[in-house]
Order: C-alpha cells, then sequence, then structure tokens
C-alpha cells in the first residue's frame, strides 16, 4: 500500500451479524429492506474480516444486529475476536441467551455486555418492542451484575417514557451496571418511519437533560452514564460516527463495509465488501468511504467553518433524509440554511410528514400516524 | 510520606492493550491512549501490588524523578480511572 493512501487504522468495527431478530422494535435503526438471512456472511467469512481488521489495527468489535445471538455461531466469532486481541462487545437483547450460551461467551472471551430496555414497566416496553419479553430481559439483568463481563444498562428513551425518566435511571441502576446508556432514538430506518409517535417533545428533552446530570452527580464513581444531547435539539450537529471513515466501519449481514448503520440510504453509493475485498483495501480506498472523508467535499457554510474539524459537518444521511441532498450542511446545526427544517415546529411537523409517507406506502390498511410500523423479519 | 497500601487493579472489561499505534486502555464503548508513565502504571495494577510498591518500581524505571512527585502522578493517575470505574481498589 503506498503512502498516499494511508489513513490512520480504524479503533472500531461495528458487525451487523444479522438483522433478524426476535423483538420487532418500532424505533429499530435498520434498514426497512431488511436483509435476508441466506445472504449473510457465513461463519469462516466474519472470522477473515476479524482477523483482518485486527491487522489493520482495529482495537475493539461491537456485535450488534439485528440480534446477534440470532446466530449460532456468535460465541465463536467473539471468540475469533478475542484471539486477534480485539475488545468484544455484546449489543443484545439478551433474548435467545440460554445459560449454556452465556457460559461459551465467558469461555469466549466476551469483555462487555449490553442490555436493551425499552422502558422500565412492561407494557410500554412490549408496546415499543412489538413483543413481550421485558421479564426475561429484568432476569437477565439481575444475573449479570455479578457476571464476568463488563455490564451496560441501555435505556432507550423517546416519547413513550421520557415523562417518567427518573424511573428508568432507577430502574437502570437497580441492576448494579458499571455503565448505562440513555439512549435517544437514532431516526433512521424504522425508527424514521415512526419519528412522529417517537420523537419527545423539547419539554421532555429538557427534564431528560436535567435528570442525567443529576444522576451523573449523585452517582459519580459508582456508575458511568453516556448521554448524548439529541442532535435535533443542539445547536451544532453530532461528529457522527467520529466523522465519516475516520474512526469506525461497520459491516452490514451480507458483508458491505459502510461508514455506518445509515449509508445504504444514501443514492449513488457503491459499496465494497468483505468476500471480495480484503479489509485493509476497503478502508484505505473504498469509494464509499472515500466519498465525504476530509473536508474536500464539503459545501458552505460547513466549508469555512471552524467547527468543521470537529463536527465533520454532521451527519450525511441525516442530511440527505430531510433536506435530499447529502452534501448539505446537517440541517440541525443552526448556521444551516436548512435549520428551520428541524426548529420551533419539531415534532408537529414532522408529525405532518409521517402522515404523507405512511399514506403512501401501500400498506393497504390506511395506517395513520397514530399508529406504530413495526418491524417484519427478514425469512 | 504518608503509606498507600491500597492494591488496585483494573475493573472488569478494562485491559491494556500494547499496539504499534500505541498503549490503550480499552473500556466499554471507548478507549483511553496512554501517555508518560500510564503504561508502566497499569502494567502493574494487578491487585497484589500496594500502590506504594508501584511507586517504588517506577522509581527505578525513571530514575531521577523525585520520588514524592512520582508517587503524587500515580495517585492522580489511579484517582482518574477510578473515577471512570476502570481501576478498583482490592
Amino acid at each position: 500500500m503506498s503512502n498516499a493512501t494511508h489513513k490512520p487504522a480504524p479503533l472500531a468495527l461495528i458487525c451487523e451479524l444479522t438483522h433478524r431478530c426476535p423483538l420487532r422494535c418500532t424505533y429499530c435503526s435498520n434498514p426497512v429492506e431488511l436483509q435476508k438471512a441466506s445472504a449473510e456472511l457465513k461463519t469462516a467469512e466474519w472470522q477473515q474480516a476479524l482477523r483482518q481488521a485486527a491487522e489493520l489495527g482495529v482495537l475493539h468489535a461491537h456485535f450488534t444486529g439485528g440480534e446477534p445471538l440470532v446466530r449460532p455461531d456468535a460465541e465463536e466469532l467473539v471468540r475469533t475476536a478475542h484471539d486477534a486481541a480485539l475488545y468484544t462487545n455484546l449489543i443484545t437483547s439478551g433474548v435467545g441467551l440460554t445459560d449454556r450460551r452465556l457460559d461459551e461467551l465467558e469461555r469466549a472471551g466476551l469483555d462487555h455486555f449490553q442490555l436493551s430496555f425499552q422502558d422500565s414497566g412492561p407494557e410500554i416496553a412490549a408496546e415499543i418492542a412489538g413483543v413481550d419479553v421485558h421479564e426475561r430481559k429484568v432476569k437477565l439483568a439481575k444475573r449479570l451484575a455479578d457476571g464476568p463481563f463488563a455490564f451496560t444498562v441501555n435505556m432507550v428513551v423517546h416519547r413513550k417514557n421520557l415523562d417518567h425518566i427518573e424511573e428508568l435511571i432507577d430502574f437502570a441502576v437497580s441492576f448494579g451496571p458499571q455503565r448505562i446508556e440513555i439512549a435517544n432514538v437514532q431516526y433512521y430506518g424504522w425508527a424514521y418511519e415512526n419519528r412522529a409517535l417517537l420523537m419527545p417533545t423539547r419539554e421532555q428533552t429538557d427534564r431528560c437533560i436535567a435528570a442525567v446530570a443529576n444522576a451523573r452527580e449523585r452517582l459519580k464513581g459508582k456508575v458511568n452514564i453516556d448521554f448524548v444531547i439529541p442532535d435535533y435539539y443542539g445547536r451544532y450537529p453530532k461528529a457522527c460516527m467520529g466523522g465519516w471513515g475516520r474512526q469506525i466501519l461497520l459491516i452490514d449481514p451480507v458483508g458491505d463495509a459502510l461508514p455506518c448503520h445509515a449509508a445504504k440510504v444514501l443514492p449513488g453509493m457503491s459499496f465494497d465488501n468483505v468476500r471480495t475485498t480484503p479489509l485493509a483495501e476497503i478502508w484505505h480506498r473504498s469509494e464509499a468511504l472515500e466519498k465525504y472523508r476530509g473536508e474536500e467535499w464539503m459545501e458552505e457554510p460547513c466549508r469555512s467553518c471552524d467547527r468543521r474539524s470537529q463536527d465533520f459537518g454532521g451527519c450525511r444521511c441525516q442530511a440527505y433524509m430531510l433536506t435530499g441532498r447529502a452534501e448539505a450542511t446537517d440541517p440541525v446545526c443552526s448556521l444551516s440554511p436548512d435549520h428551520a427544517l428541524v426548529t420551533s415546529e419539531l415534532p408537529e411537523h414532522l408529525h405532518e410528514l409521517v402522515q404523507v409517507s405512511v399514506g403512501s406506502n401501500g400498506d393497504g390498511d390506511g395506517g395513520s400516524a397514530g399508529e406504530f410500523k413495526y418491524r417484519v423479519n427478514p425469512r | 510520606m504518608e503509606e498507600n497500601r491500597h492494591r488496585p487493579k483494573l475493573a472488569r472489561g478494562c485491559r491494556l492493550r500494547l499496539t504499534e499505534q500505541g498503549d490503550f486502555l480499552l473500556m466499554p464503548e471507548s478507549m483511553l491512549q496512554m501517555k508518560g508513565p500510564g503504561t508502566e502504571i497499569l502494567k502493574r495494577c494487578d491487585g497484589q501490588r500496594t500502590v506504594d510498591e508501584i511507586v517504588g518500581e517506577l522509581a527505578a524505571l525513571y530514575v531521577g524523578a523525585p520520588r514524592e512527585q512520582l508517587k503524587a502522578e500515580v495517585e492522580s493517575f489511579l484517582a482518574r480511572l477510578k473515577e471512570k470505574l476502570a481501576i478498583v481498589e482490592v
């Protein structure tokens, strides 16, 4: 490889092992066009990608999905990553985890276990997830506190549960995790379809910010609380994925290498696949990763902005979904000419958008903005 | 100098990784790149050695560094990692 094409290695590899999932979450950020099981990478193909990632200099391997445990080889892939000296993280609903598999994950060398909850109580959790698995998760969470892995409880927050944010935090704390993530829904894929029902109000968001600040103070040195202010309410956009093709590489279930979870929504992109191209070559030369790397592609106001090396212009997918142009400054930015799209009229404005899109999706049942659209699993 | 008999060790899910790009403390969803004596301190956080013993070993590595200063540096380094829950004391 020539020096001209050299970039720092990615820090993390996100492995979307599958799009299959026993849950049907309305906030799922998987693409609406889910990949079929038969097209998924085989065990040996994932193993090769993991070893190539370690050679490239990747440090963290995140196993996610869909539900990664749907794959019977999840433990084996954790072991491969661990043996290649990668730090391993399992992001899971816990559904499908037997005692035997839990032991197997420990033997495989799993470092970190991240369990997500849709709410603190079973009713809203079931409404959001489309299935009733809350009590099973509670049972598992109780075991994980004294387990062999670092343990994160991931509380996904949205309009249906933010009125009891304090309860959500207490619920998460009750399991004794080292880390709690108060995770805002990311409005991609299925979540984008359901955004009118999921997106919190300004009041809810303000209350959440205060509750998290209070909990951080109270639990300092006992639990780490991760929370990012939802960028629809921020003044500047998030540095999405730490910058396009800069720190993180994602492999989707069929082996396509992406800069993020959502990049397939962008038109005119061509992705390289780990079945045919070595990971190092993908990282250094892939057309998709090169496309919005660095600053060359930027337009004004990003191009001359002092913050361009901090937020990298924000999120390309969000820019595209809201403005129809992937090169645009992320409209979340207060400096964006399209910022009005995400300001004062926020939830109501999006409500209108959803009524249009749901009405035209050919459901046949006249689906309205008042009803969730649940994930349909791939075959 | 006050004795420090705490025996620090890396918490569950935290580990030191030495690579060609640098030395990293890998933690859940995050990492810290080690600078200065960080790596040498963490290598010795095994739950066996006391802080004073670690300082003693570092004094042998960094000849000429005043012991008092070395100890302050080790203690503040460990305190920061303790706050991040990366270090526990046994």
